[in-house]
């Protein structure tokens, strides 16, 4: 891709921000629901996996795009898999020597970051076909918008289920917790919730506005 | 062998533990391809097969990595197994029936990242079950998977004709049928013991 430094400069910093609002990978997209719907019982384990994602994210989509042209086109998806899975060992096993109770609560759900629809699909729509400043931006902005879906889950989820933030106690003892919340159904309700909230609000925008693509600049 | 009965085990999959609606696994597929019924009892046809090739495959690499010593080869010997089971049944549904070929579309490749069958091959490795367990396992899944993919498309079938705001409509809409719907299956909480 032939740009001008300058230009590009501007497009990195888009690239970066459109992954944290206007193409939100929880709330726009709705991809990687997986680990969004079955970690998002506390906000504790919702930030360590979302910062375990947008570790594996940035670190898979700067090295398919610094591989990209050798991959054959026939096998790319194998590739980009076991590129992925290998960092995903890498975090698996950080994460168990940082805090196995973490590593605990987390579960099986950490190997299954291999398979979140996300890294793939920004490893294939974006990583493949550009440059490695601009994919390692565009992996920041997707694995910080990611985080920001997944807390905004977890918190809503454990201050109405378990009354508390973060571990901390918000209420009295009386406080009447929603036990549905920290069961599955409760983590369909909250992000059926939290999507409403979003289609609510572009609905507006586009009323408010009539013309604007929604872009943030 | 954990000593449980095999058919504790198949209903432990299929229902209590159901795979959609209590561990979350598959969403994607489920959200996707959830829009008619026929398409759906397809795709779970699908997934019932890729499951259970793969979870004899995971048997065997978790054998013979244990053998040779190697578990962190364990995840990316998975996955790539997984990838190549997804690719054969792909083309035999490509030779055997284009049509459905064209409806499942980009759904087909995507079950390799389907996180309920890698979450199959992990769970059946940490639960450390036995080569019959396995298949029985992966059928329990599999039919826990279809059934949760038809009783959603049933679901929407109908709700096409109803009037819902148009924020509720599409993605919302489907999660909150998902979430009363894992209601009703916690209710089998207690079933297989």
């Amino acid at each position: 891709m032939a740009m001008d430094p300058s230009l590009d400069v501007a497009s990195s910093t888009d690239e970066f921000i459109k992954g944290l609002w206007r193409e939100n990978p929880v709330f726009v997209q709705v991809l990687g629901m997986c680990p969004v719907l079955a970690v998002s019982n506390t906000a504790r384990n919702a930030l360590a996996m979302g910062l375990a994602t947008l570790f594996v994210l940035v670190m898979s989509n700067a090295a398919i795009s610094s591989l990209r042209n050798w991959i054959p086109k026939q096998v790319r998806i194998a590739t980009f898999i076991l590129i992925i899975a290998t960092f995903v060992t890498v975090v698996d096993f950080a994460i168990q020597a940082i805090s196995l109770d973490l590593h605990k609560a987390l579960g099986a759900f950490i190997s299954l970051i291999v398979v979140n629809c996300l890294i793939l699909g920004r490893a294939e729509a974006f990583a493949s076909k550009n440059s490695v400043g601009r994919s390692v931006m565009d992996g920041l902005g997707m694995g910080l918008g990611f985080t920001f879906g997944l807390s905004c889950l977890g918190a809503v989820r454990e201050i109405l289920g378990s009354g508390s933030l973060f571990g901390v106690q918000l209420f009295h003892d009386d406080f009447q917790i929603w036990v549905v919340m920290i069961l599955p159904s409760g983590g369909f309700f909250t992000l059926a919730a939290w999507l409403l909230v979003f289609n609510a609000y572009s609905e507006r925008k586009a009323r408010l506005q009539p013309g604007d693509d929604g872009g943030m600049q | 062998m954990t000593g449980d009965p095999l058919w504790s085990i198949f209903v432990n999959a299929c229902l209590i533990n159901n795979f959609v609606l209590a561990y979350f696994l598959g969403i994607c597929p489920f959200l996707g391809v959830s829009g008619k019924l026929a398409t759906a009892s397809r795709m779970g046809g699908a997934v019932i097969f890729v499951m259970l090739v793969s979870s004899i495959c995971a048997y065997g690499i978790n054998q013979g990595l244990t053998a040779i010593g190697a578990p962190y080869l364990r995840l990316i010997s998975f996955i790539a197994v997984i990838a190549s089971t997804v690719q054969l049944v792909e083309m035999f549904i490509k030779k055997v029936s284009p049509a459905l070929f064209r409806t499942l579309g980009i759904f087909l490749p995507l079950i390799t990242t389907n996180c309920a069958i890698l979450g199959l091959a992990l769970f059946q490795t940490n639960k450390g079950f036995g080569f019959v367990e396995c298949i029985v396992y992966a059928l329990g899944a599999g039919t826990g998977f279809t059934l949760a993919l038809m009783l959603i498309a049933g679901l929407r079938e109908k709700l096409e004709l109803a009037s819902v705001p148009s924020m509720v409509r599409g993605t919302a809409l489907s999660l909150m049928l998902a979430g009363i719907l894992s209601i009703a299956f916690m209710g089998f909480a207690g079933l297989g013991g």
